[in-house]
């Protein structure tokens, strides 16, 4: 019971202190410096996007692309969204946030969280996407683009493992049954 | 005997002298016997442990370490399971049966992964552990993974007659195998399902021995014995995260700290909607499902 007070005062404080968290300002992020992040993941041999994109005229038309990326195909609020937005037309190998600033791939999550900010905020404080690494110390992130691609961002349904296997008695038992 | 209870006559001196060294031996005996673990002077418990050691490396035919991490000070783990983002698709279970060296056959679970119903709610009466689509999240359904909850107020601690099973300083539950009798009172106690028994001797292929063990952990054990989850022992005392955390492949499982201010954890009690189950039986589990979304 004396172990038991602690924590049960613990959650009790932390279930009043629930309604004006959302006034309080979001935790300092995990600290920017202590961010491990493993490099973005490129499709095989497609960056730097300036190999065949620095001598092209931009085409700023929306349109199907037939020539390249045809793999892209664009599930992401296709409606008001195009490459541009996303992409920087002047160097394509940045990306831009709405107020133009360039951002890189590596710093990718910055673009994300414009319009998912909720997501970014619990992804810095480690609890929107998987860490792995120590509870203690040195956390290791992944970038949004790890586990969503960023043209299909829904996370795809995948094979379970399989089933437990369900008690079974041994040969000859009988089921007792009252 | 019977004559002297009829008669009424006193023992002799020698008789009752040779009866009490006798009763005086059988209790020095009795405490010079084996010992649960936890109780053992540092230095016994260091050679129980490397004769532990020799043992599972003659029958594995690999070196085996079995440590005996103790608690760290002003740690207090706790989980929290994400229920708006698992997919049920039981990487976790996996991940958990190789870093635990739990019997592959017969199969021992330490997590269950429960298909609900959205229309029906948290409801383990219509759960159903046996999905078994060819992919999942299912239409209409959510997953509630359950395993052992690390009560602060276990019933299973209490129902156990011999005193094989307690809580550590840090919440971790936790079994002496080498203690326990096999009575099963604690699985019968516990409200969760999350103990398991050993019903044949466990089988263990030799390949895929995880030889990076704690003696109160995953070593592995006996046939006749309970076991369970305990977070993962051998790796959050040294600072790493749970295998099950570090197996969502959604990244729906959260572990730390829960005296530490900063810690994931803090933030989700802090920041989200929590529940924990049953807490009508005032278990006061320190393993918390919430909702992100």
């Amino acid at each position: 019971m004396r172990k038991a007070l602690p924590l049960a005062l613990l959650m009790l404080g932390s279930a009043l202190a629930g309604d004006d968290s959302a006034g309080r300002p979001a935790p300092p992020p995990a600290g920017e410096e202590r961010l491990e992040l493993p490099p973005p993941p490129f499709s095989e041999g497609i960056f730097p996007c300036s190999n065949c994109h620095a001598g092209m005229t931009v085409n700023r038309t929306r349109r199907a692309l037939t020539e390249m990326h045809e793999d892209v195909q664009l599930r992401h609020d296709e409606q008001h969204r195009w490459c541009l937005d996303c992409h920087d037309a002047a160097d394509r190998d940045w990306l831009h946030l709405a107020s133009g600033e360039r951002v890189s791939f590596e710093e990718s999550y910055r673009l994300c969280g414009q319009c998912h900010g909720e997501k970014l905020r619990d992804w810095r404080a480690g609890v929107h996407g998987r860490r792995t690494g120590e509870w203690n110390g040195q956390k290791k992130y992944l970038l949004c683009a790890h586990c969503h691609n960023p043209h299909q961002p829904r996370f795809r349904p995948m094979a379970p493992e399989p089933a437990p296997r369900p008690p079974t008695r041994p040969s000859g038992a009988k089921a007792v049954r009252p | 005997m019977t004559d002297r209870d009829q008669d009424g006559t006193s023992p002799s001196r020698r008789e009752f002298v040779s009866c009490a060294a006798g009763a005086a031996a059988g209790f020095i005996l009795t405490a010079c016997g084996p010992k649960r673990l936890f109780e053992v002077p540092k230095e016994r418990l260091q050679a129980s442990l490397a004769e532990l050691e020799r043992q599972y490396r003659e029958t594995y035919g690999t070196a085996v370490t079995v440590a005996g991490t103790p608690p760290i000070p002003g740690v207090q783990f706790a989980y929290a399971l994400d229920i708006s983002r698992c997919i049920g698709c039981r990487r976790c279970v996996y991940a958990c049966v190789e870093e635990n060296n739990q019997s592959r056959d017969p199969q021992v679970h330490w997590i269950r992964v429960y298909a609900m119903e959205k229309e029906k709610g948290v409801d383990f009466q219509h759960a159903n552990p046996y999905y078994d689509p060819p992919q999942v999240p299912e239409e209409g359904h959510f997953y509630v993974p359950v395993q052992c909850q690390q009560c602060e107020n276990p019933p299973c601690t209490k129902v156990c007659p011999v005193g094989a099973t307690w809580k550590e300083k840090d919440g971790i539950v936790v079994i002496d195998y080498d203690w326990c009798i096999g009575c099963r009172y604690c699985m019968a106690a516990c409200p969760y399902g999350a103990r398991h028994f050993n019903w044949a001797e466990p089988t263990l292929p030799k390949a895929e021995l995880n030889p990076n063990t704690h003696y109160l952990g995953n070593r592995p054990r006996p046939k006749g014995v309970v076991e369970k989850c305990t977070f993962c022992i051998q790796r959050t005392r040294v600072g790493r995260y749970p295998a099950c955390v570090e197996a969502c492949p959604v990244g729906a499982r959260k572990f730390g700290n829960l005296l530490d201010p900063q810690s994931e954890i803090r933030y989700i009690i802090d920041h989200k909607r929590i529940l924990v189950l049953k807490e009508d039986l005032n278990t006061v589990p320190k393993f918390f499902y919430f909702y992100a979304t």
